[in-house]
């Protein structure tokens, strides 16, 4: 095969484009993954991965109020933030490092340059070069979305790339937005000492999430003088000499100023579709993703996408899954022909952690599914207790017939590691009798799945 | 001296036998003629009974093991040999039914005798219900796999059939449960988990819901029924679905299609009816097929792999439907016998067969069969060959045709559509052909065989 014929061309190296790659060698394919920036995508360089080390380390400051409680003195006054944001940068390039490791050893070829699509089978790089592919995967990703009259400006009105980026700590951030990455910001800004108002449109933090699970977040978040709003939403902003004045209005109450140093907007994503070459090939947008088939496959033959460009959730592992499924699919391999939406897990690192996949009451009840659920507390679980984390606990949905897993909704200490077990239940279409039934080591928290899943039988024994 | 109880030979065709089980124990003693055990083979259950008195040594076989004719199953010895290990019963005992033990037996015995020996102290046996054992010998399950759940220990009834339902099919908990609680069919499913496990999405679609009646709207909507249920499979549908899979599977089949005109067949019939009995038409297709048989003798023979057998004697089976099953008894020898000859023999063969009365001896070894769905007013169908035979004549049902005569005249006559369906390996197209054209030559005009 001459050098720049592949069987797959890649546009993006993120958590679908790299892995894609990876996939692809091992079919046995010829991939290339063409980079603009840094392989490994938001994911590890600007979200997922540095986000987890900054929330490490504010969770490590936050920590040290409880060895002030066993008498030993802490000296804060080295603290720098500027360390901390370099643990995280470190974090971020030793990942990515990884990456650039994984897919040579695969014999992924990376070309680095900005591509642009110019024909079926070809992509063009900036300084002219061409790469050829039987297949071309668009895995271009997501950028943050802007506000309407609070555009970004990188020092008082930020995104979350700026975020992770600041080397500094504001006094005083509003957060616009209450999802998942409103929530990690607060979680962190608060736990530096910083003060924090989050702000959210709906009726509760994370609206994707578990009504129970957001409500014990926001009494959480509160009890640590987090300012939560929710049915809130900033009308106008006034920029002062350092940081701006901003309006806030309240669903069916008085708008309020509030004077922040910075503005954190976090109000969603968009995909990364524009100045790819679509055009070029025909490909045009629904609502500005990128449609595909049951495979990914776009509506032009050899073309597939994945990730962010999509109209899916915003999720890597979802991202490297779909694109695992395009990849095998262009294989000619046997591959699930639709990845269950129900058996998606969605994770929230904030504290306490949030984790849960497939049906929520809202929706459930919305739609008239009927259901039956099982919740077990994380207080009466040893070992959260014993840890000082007994906030929490595990909501099962389960079909009111068959008992069949419709949803788990986690909210509390490892949530997003112990959501597994469930997941695992649901997929395998395991029923809460098999878990109910099986040892688990006491103490430990999984014991609160254990419990929950015998409270759908009717058997919790702590409870 | 021990004496060995073999796995009789109960039939031509029977190659092994199933221990339903023993009725008696370990250290019985037993008398001539008592019966020991109870078997079961392709098609029937029997008694085998003690060929010499003494006591009953040791248990080789025990219920649900499926063993090869004249195999040793246990030893009958005096109370002196009780607790001898099989090794030393072996070398002292002779053989059981059939005389002399066969080289096979010897071996068989010589081989385990280390297993054999502590199974022969008793040791081995699984307390079970005798419903347990029957169940178990029947799916061939090892009751020592099941987890009992009686009250001391023993395996009950209701732990085979769930330890059938487990090892016979990998599904998920939940496709499990969906099954069971809408009845869904689990024939034909194939799983598309891992290692080929069922999930819930390989089900069969739910049996659509019962239509709402539209008019009468008075009248209480009747329960729903609860759909499908499932069956676990008899030992005897086992052995037919192997059987007839194999033949299918293995004997390259090809069809023939003929229609005769048997008016000649009809008068000849009611003749013979006007002066006595009336033979059944069966009877006389069967002593056709045997006359066309005879000047046609390639179609008596069968294939055993490195030689095509040929048999002196026509023995035609007739398949019978049973309400659990089908059965083929046959008719010794037709060749040499006349249609009413044929017919006596024939009525009790069925009236035996219905009753699921017959010995293996009389449904087994059919050179040639004949399958006749003429009563259910099949027109014509393809049966599938019964071996040993390489040959079977699939009848269809009598109808009033119009048929344009020699004089050129469209005039009504009685016509029947027969399917031959021929081994490919024994026979090859040309000799199917020339032997059912005869077939149907002397159907319409029997004075041919005269000729």
């Amino acid at each position: 095969m001459p050098e720049n014929q592949y069987d797959v061309a890649i546009l993006g190296g993120g958590p679908a484009g790299y892995v894609a790659g990876i996939r692809a060698a091992q079919l046995g394919l010829r991939p290339c993954v063409v980079e603009r920036d840094r392989l490994g995508g938001v994911c590890l360089n600007l979200g997922c991965i540095p986000s987890k080390a900054l929330i490490h380390q504010a969770d490590l400051f936050a920590s040290t109020a409880a060895l002030e409680e066993m008498g030993i003195a802490v000296d804060r006054s080295g603290f720098s933030y500027r360390k901390v944001f370099e643990r995280s940068r470190q974090v971020a390039d030793r990942m990515s490092a990884g990456v650039n490791y994984l897919l040579k050893k695969n014999r992924v070829d990376v070309l680095h340059g900005t591509g642009r699509i110019v024909g079926r089978n070809t992509i063009a790089l900036q300084d002219g070069t061409k790469v050829h592919g039987r297949n071309i995967l668009v895995a271009t990703g997501s950028r943050p979305r802007e506000l309407p009259g609070f555009p970004f400006d990188g020092h008082t009105v930020i995104s979350s790339d700026d975020a992770l980026m600041a080397t500094a700590l504001p006094g005083k951030m509003l957060i616009l937005g209450g999802g998942a990455i409103g929530c990690e910001f607060a979680h962190i800004l608060a736990g530096f000492g910083c003060g924090v108002t989050l702000v959210e449109l709906q009726e509760q933090l994370l609206p994707l999430e578990d009504v129970d699970s957001a409500s014990i977040v926001t009494r959480s978040f509160r009890r640590r003088g987090i300012t939560v709003l929710t049915r809130t939403r900033a009308t106008a902003m006034e920029r002062l000499e350092t940081g701006a004045r901003v309006r806030l209005e309240t669903e069916g109450e008085k708008a309020e100023e509030l004077i922040t140093d910075q503005i954190l907007v976090v109000v969603g994503r968009v995909p990364n579709t524009a100045g790819i070459g679509l055009e070029s090939v025909g490909l045009g947008l629904q609502r500005g993703f990128i449609a595909v088939g049951d495979y990914y496959q776009t509506e032009v033959a050899g073309i597939y996408a994945a990730g962010d460009v999509i109209d899916s959730p915003l999720l890597a592992h979802l991202a490297s899954k779909e694109a695992e499924v395009a990849v095998e699919h262009m294989a000619g391999r046997p591959t699930p022909r639709r990845i269950d939406p129900g058996a998606v897990p969605a994770a929230v690192y904030c504290e306490p952690q949030v984790a849960s996949f497939g049906l929520s009451e809202k929706r459930a009840q919305a739609e008239g599914i009927p259901f039956e659920k099982a919740v077990f507390p994380f207080r009466a679980v040893g070992k959260a207790v014993s840890i000082g984390k007994h906030e929490g606990q595990v909501k099962v949905l389960v079909d009111p017939g068959t008992h069949e897993i419709l949803g788990a909704h986690i909210v509390g200490e490892s949530a997003p590691e112990l959501v597994h077990e469930l997941l695992l239940a649901r997929t395998a279409e395991l029923l809460p009798e098999d878990i109910a039934r099986m040892i688990h080591v006491h103490p430990t928290l999984s014991e609160a799945v254990m419990e929950a899943m015998r409270a759908v039988e009717g058997w919790a024994i702590h409870m | 001296m021990a004496t060995a109880v073999i796995m009789p030979k109960a039939g031509m065709s029977m190659e092994s036998g199933t221990v339903v089980r023993w009725l008696k124990k370990v250290g019985d003693p037993v008398k001539v003629g008592e019966p020991l055990l109870e078997i079961t083979t392709d098609k029937v259950d029997m008694e085998v009974e003690a060929e010499t008195s003494g006591h009953l040594l040791c248990i080789l076989k025990d219920q649900g093991e499926q063993v090869p004719v004249t195999q040793p199953i246990g030893y009958i010895g005096t109370s002196a040999e009780l607790g001898k290990s099989v090794a030393e019963l072996q070398g002292s005992s002779v053989g059981g039914a059939a005389g002399a033990p066969t080289a096979p037996a010897a071996e068989a015995a010589s081989k385990p005798a280390v297993g054999e020996a502590a199974a022969a102290a008793g040791a081995q046996r699984v307390p079970s219900t005798p419903a347990a054992r029957r169940r178990a010998g029947e799916l061939g399950i090892d009751l020592a796999q099941v987890n009992p759940t009686g009250p001391n220990g023993e395996v009950k009834l209701r732990d085979v059939t769930s330890a059938a339902a487990e090892n016979r099919v990998r599904m998920s908990p939940l496709a499990r449960r969906v099954a069971e609680r809408e009845g869904r069919s689990l024939s034909g499913v194939s799983g598309s988990g891992p290692g080929g496990r069922i999930l819930l999405a390989d089900l069969a679609p739910p049996p659509p819901p019962p239509a709402i009646p539209e008019v009468a709207p008075a009248s209480p909507q009747p329960v729903a029924a609860p759909g499908e249920t499932r069956t676990p499979v008899s030992g005897k549908r086992k052995v037919i679905a192997e059987r007839l899979s194999r033949s299918m599977f293995t004997a390259p089949h090809y069809y023939l299609r003929v229609s005769v005109e048997v008016d000649h067949l009809l008068a000849a019939r009611d003749g013979i009816g006007a002066t006595g009995r009336k033979p059944s038409l069966n009877a006389f297709l069967m002593k056709y097929a045997a006359e066309a048989i005879k000047r046609h003798p390639a179609l008596n023979t069968s294939w055993e792999g490195d030689a095509i057998v040929s048999r002196p004697a026509i023995d035609i089976g007739l398949a019978v439907a049973q309400a659990d099953g089908l059965i083929t008894p046959v008719v010794r020898d037709c060749g040499s016998k006349g249609v009413l000859a044929i017919d006596a023999e024939l009525q009790p063969l069925v009236e035996r067969a219905l009753a699921g009365k017959l010995l293996p001896a009389e449904y087994s070894g059919a050179t040639f069969t004949i399958s006749n769905l003429g009563s259910f007013g099949i027109d014509e169908f393809t049966a599938i060959i019964n071996p040993p035979g390489s040959a079977i004549l699939a009848v269809g049902a009598i109808r009033n045709e119009p048929v344009i005569d020699p004089a050129g005249a469209v005039v009504v006559r009685n016509r029947m559509r027969l399917t031959l369906s021929c081994d490919h390996r024994v026979l090859d197209g040309a000799v199917g052909a020339r032997f059912l054209r005869f077939l149907a030559d002397v159907l319409e005009d029997p004075s041919r065989l005269l000729l």
